[in-house]
């Protein structure tokens, strides 16, 4: 049961910590393929964790844990807001959790790119990639085809060890979304 | 028919495109269901957005609700597959490929290359939520007090969530 997206860190939690599933070295390496693929990194988890411990039908039946609860409850929601949608409290309400989203997704966005933030490069690479998409309307397959590939080699393996001097993973070693622990 | 195509399409792009998780795609999606197909107002897609947040799961899952809204059952499920499906089975492909990728030197450099392309496109659907939704100065509020909340302690977003739309009903 996760809210608002911090999907990942119950996911560490149980899959680390309580099954005892994968190891810290596991489970950062299965983050790894996860943040890199695009995808929700929640289900990318379920897919990986799921195959490496039943193989495909261990994966179908851990992506279907991940979604069903939710669907259902998003679909209820969904048919009652239909039926309510010209309702003002509802629509308040709503605006409100979205306001409320917004605070939540700074933090999450903060979280998730603390080490980005911290060298000029690749605040370089955050900010052209956000003045590009939402203040110039470009289209994002397009930011993927361009800056995408720049940035990859800007990091280019003959470079990319002097670059990544102090740590050798890219993402998240370490304590992360400390934020959505319980 | 034509409809569910056209879901099954846009879905299936957005899917592959969705480098950074969902939050990253939205600009996108909005663009695509909004201003290309006019599927959607913006008000039903930031309220669509808001059913999203409040389910337990990932938020993401809102994309059915579109499905539904437009093409009743049929279009959730086109739209479920289309979005989750492309995704699910590159990442199991990658899976078990990717201990044979350990010594590949490019490995590392499309993991730091595409990091902060990500966390940009993160910021970008941040900020699309907050052109829909910071809109007076109570959503100001609510939005910097859950920010701040946050970085302080660690609280159920959840909750901080439907106090936020609580708070401004009662309010407003």
């Amino acid at each position: 049961m996760s809210f608002g997206g911090g999907a990942v860190a119950y996911l560490r939690e149980y899959i680390v910590r309580q099954e005892g599933w994968l190891d810290d070295e596991g489970f950062l390496g299965a983050m790894e393929i996860s943040e890199t693929l695009p995808g929700l990194n929640a289900v990318n988890m379920a897919i990986i964790v799921g195959d490496n411990l039943r193989g495909i039908m261990g994966a179908a039946v851990s992506v279907l844990g991940m979604l069903l609860p939710g669907s259902i409850v998003v679909m209820v929601l969904g048919i009652l807001w239909q039926s309510n949608h010209q309702n003002l409290n509802v629509k308040q309400f709503l605006l409100g959790i979205a306001a409320a989203a917004v605070g939540l997704l700074t933090t999450v966005t903060l979280q998730i790119g603390r080490r980005q933030f911290r060298q000029l490069p690749d605040v370089a690479i955050v900010f052209v990639t956000f003045v590009a998409v939402s203040i110039f309307k470009v289209p994002l397959p397009f930011i993927l085809l361009t800056i995408g590939p720049v940035a990859v080699w800007f990091y280019r393996p003959s470079i990319a060890k002097e670059r990544a001097a102090d740590e050798h993973l890219p993402f998240h070693r370490g304590a992360r979304h400390h934020l959505f622990r319980h | 028919m034509m409809r569910l195509v056209h879901l099954f399409l846009v879905f299936t792009l957005l899917s592959v495109l969705a480098v950074g998780g969902g939050t990253a795609v939205l600009p996108e999606m909005q663009h695509m269901t909004v201003d290309t197909f006019h599927w959607l107002t913006d008000a039903q897609f930031r309220s669509i957005y808001s059913i999203g947040q409040v389910a337990p799961g990932p938020n993401m899952l809102m994309v059915l609700l579109i499905g539904y809204h437009l093409a009743g059952w049929s279009g959730m499920t086109v739209v479920g597959l289309a979005f989750f499906l492309p995704d699910c089975l590159l990442t199991l492909f990658v899976n078990r490929w990717w201990v044979h990728l350990g010594s590949w030197p490019w490995r590392v450099s499309i993991q730091r290359g595409l990091a902060p392309v990500a966390i940009g496109l993160m910021l970008s659907g941040t900020y699309a939520i907050a052109k829909l939704s910071i809109i007076d100065p109570l959503t100001v509020l609510i939005g910097l007090v859950v920010f701040a909340i946050l970085l302080w302690r660690h609280v159920n977003p959840g909750i901080l969530v439907l106090i936020g739309g609580t708070v401004y009903m009662v309010l407003m």
